[in-house]
C-alpha cells in the first residue's frame, strides 16, 4: 500500500511520528519544489540512515570531511585511493591507521543523518513517498537514532507560525501525558524551558495557564507542545463545550445519547433495536 | 413506526453518497438548498446535497441513513443532522492525504456534537494509491477504542460490515451503561 502525499499536508513531524508508532522498516523519500531530493531509511521505526540526492555521492570520507575529522586534501586522497570499497570497510581502514576513532565515525555519521533530516523540517512543500522495506545498501554505515528526540529536535526548529496555529488553535485546552507503553520520557533530551512545561502538565493545567506560569509567548508554548506531541509524549485533553442555552438540562456539555425513538428510552429497549439492526444488515 | 438514525459523515468527495447508496433500498434522495451568507449579505447560488438513504427492519423498525454534506460551510447543518444518532461513520478518503486533516476536524467536531459511538472507515481500500487503516489511525489520532475499518463505498459487504462494527460498538457502549448502572 502506498504511503504518499505532499508536506503541504503533512509536516515532517507528522510522518515521522507515523513511521515510529507504526514500527516501519523502508526509505521515505521527498522531493522539494527545487528538485533537491532527500531519502531517509528507517528499520522498526528508527532512523538508520539520511542522505540528500544519490545515495553512491555520499561517501564516509565526505562526511567526516564535513565534521571536521579528515581534512579536504585526507577525504580526496581517500575517495581516489579506496575506489570500490564499502564504508565500512574504510571506517575500518582510517581506525587501523589512526586517523579516527570508532566514536568519531559514529558521530558524524549520526550528525550527517541529522542534519539530513532537520533540513527536511524546513521544507514546507514537497512530495514524499515512503517505500516499503526498501532499505540503503549494506556497504553504508547505519545508526539507529530513536525518533523521538528527532522529532523534538526538529519540532524545536520549526519555525512555521501558521502550522503551530493550526495544531493548536486553542491554547484554553489542557494537555496530560500520554498513557502509550512505549512513550520513552527518559530518552528524549529536553531544554530547561520545556522541562518546565512538562513540570506543569496537569489535567487542570490549560496550556494557557503554563505560559503564563512560565513567563512564555503564545508562540513559545506552541512550539514546545507542538513537539511534545509529535513525540508523542503528551495528549491533548478533550474538553467538555459549554452547555448549550437550548439544552440546559446537559451537565457534561455534551448531548446524551439520543434517544432515537420512544420506545427505545430504557436500555433494554436500545439493546433490541441495536440488535435488530444487526440482525437486518447482516441479512442485506 | 420507530425510527433509528446514523449520520455518514467525513471530507467533501468521500465517499457518503454511494456509501449509503450500497446498502440503502432507495435510491439515495439528495436534497438541496439554498444558502444566503449573513456576514456578507451576499447571496450564495451554491447547492447543497444532504444524502438520505432508508433500510427497513420491520412494520415497526426503519433505519434512516444521512451524509452530511462535506464543505465546511456548511458544517452548521451537522449539529442539526446529529440530533437523535444512535452512532456515526466517519469517512476518509484513503487515497487524499489532502483531506485527513479535515477527516480529523470533522471528527472532533462530531465527537462534540454527541457521546455516541463512531467508527472511521477508511474508504476506497481497493486504489492502489490507499493508505493503510493503521497509519490513518496514527495520522487522524485515534483513540485505540475506536475502530478504523477498510472499506470500498462501492461494495456493499465492506459497507455492511462498517455498519456492523458501528452497531457491534453501540452495544458494547450499552453494556458499560447497564454494568455502571448496577453498580
Amino acid at each position: 500500500m502506498a504511503l504518499k502525499g505532499n508536506l503541504r499536508d503533512f509536516s515532517t513531524t507528522q510522518l515521522l511520528n507515523l513511521i515510529n508508532l507504526a514500527r516501519k522498516t523502508g526509505t521515505l523519500t521527498i522531493e522539494n519544489a527545487g528538485n533537491e531530493e532527500a531519502h531517509m531509511s528507517f528499520q522498526e521505526g528508527k532512523l538508520i540512515y539520511a542522505h540528500m540526492g544519490v545515495e553512491q555521492d555520499n561517501h564516509l570520507a565526505q562526511i567526516l570531511h564535513n565534521a571536521g575529522k579528515l581534512s579536504k586534501k585526507q577525504a580526496h586522497i581517500l575517495e581516489t585511493k579506496v575506489q570500490g570499497k564499502s564504508d565500512k570497510q574504510i571506517g575500518h581502514l582510517l581506525i587501523q591507521a589512526g586517523y579516527v576513532t570508532q566514536s568519531d565515525i559514529i558521530q558524524s555519521v549520526r550528525q550527517n543523518v541529522l542534519n539530513v533530516v532537520y533540513k527536511m523540517f524546513t521544507w514546507a512543500e514537497g512530495l514524499f513517498r515512503f517505500e516499503a522495506n526498501r532499505l540503503p545498501s549494506s556497504s553504508h554505515i547505519t545508526i539507529p537514532i530513536d525518533l523521538e528526540s528527532v522529532i523534538m529536535e526538529g519540532s524545536r526548529r520549526l519555525k512555521e507560525w501558521e502550522i503551530l496555529q493550526e495544531e493548536l488553535p486553542d491554547l484554553d485546552i489542557s494537555l496530560h501525558f500520554t498513557d502509550r507503553p512505549d512513550a520513552r520520557l527518559r530518552n528524549v533530551n529536553l531544554t530547561v524551558e520545556e522541562w518546565k512545561v512538562i513540570s506543569l502538565i496537569n489535567p487542570d493545567n490549560s496550556m494557557r495557564k503554563i505560559a503564563q506560569a512560565n513567563n512564555l509567548s503564545d508562540f513559545a508554548i506552541r512550539r514546545i507542545i507542538y513537539g511534545m506531541l509529535q513525540a508523542g509524549l503528551v495528549e491533548l485533553t478533550q474538553q467538555a463545550r459549554p452547555p448549550k442555552k437550548a439544552e440546559p438540562t446537559q451537565t457534561t456539555g455534551r448531548r446524551k445519547r439520543a434517544q432515537t425513538a420512544g420506545p427505545s428510552e430504557t436500555p433494554a429497549a436500545r439493546r433490541s433495536v441495536v440488535e435488530r439492526l444487526i440482525h437486518r444488515i447482516r441479512g442485506l | 413506526m420507530q425510527a433509528a438514525k446514523m449520520v455518514v459523515t467525513g471530507p467533501f468527495s468521500s465517499g457518503k453518497t454511494v456509501f449509503i447508496g450500497s446498502v440503502s433500498e432507495i435510491d439515495v434522495v439528495s436534497t438541496e438548498r439554498k444558502i444566503t451568507s449573513n456576514a456578507e449579505q451576499i447571496k450564495e447560488t451554491t447547492t447543497v446535497a444532504m444524502d438520505f438513504g432508508r433500510i427497513t427492519v420491520g412494520d415497526d423498525l426503519v433505519l434512516y441513513l444521512f451524509g452530511t454534506p462535506g464543505q465546511r460551510r456548511f458544517d452548521f447543518m451537522w449539529d442539526i443532522l446529529s440530533q437523535g444518532m444512535l452512532g456515526f461513520v466517519v469517512m476518509v478518503d484513503s487515497t487524499k492525504p489532502e483531506t485527513f486533516r479535515e477527516a480529523k476536524r470533522i471528527l472532533e467536531t462530531f465527537e462534540g456534537y454527541a457521546s455516541t459511538p463512531y467508527v472511521v472507515a477508511a474508504n476506497k481500500q481497493d486504489m492502489e494509491d490507499a493508505w493503510e487503516p493503521e497509519d490513518l489511525r496514527i495520522i487522524l489520532r485515534l483513540k485505540p477504542e475506536v475502530k478504523i475499518l477498510p472499506c470500498v463505498a462501492t461494495d456493499k459487504e465492506t459497507v455492511k460490515n462498517v455498519l456492523l462494527e458501528l452497531l457491534y460498538s453501540i452495544l458494547e457502549e450499552l453494556d458499560k451503561e447497564e454494568s455502571a448502572g448496577q453498580n
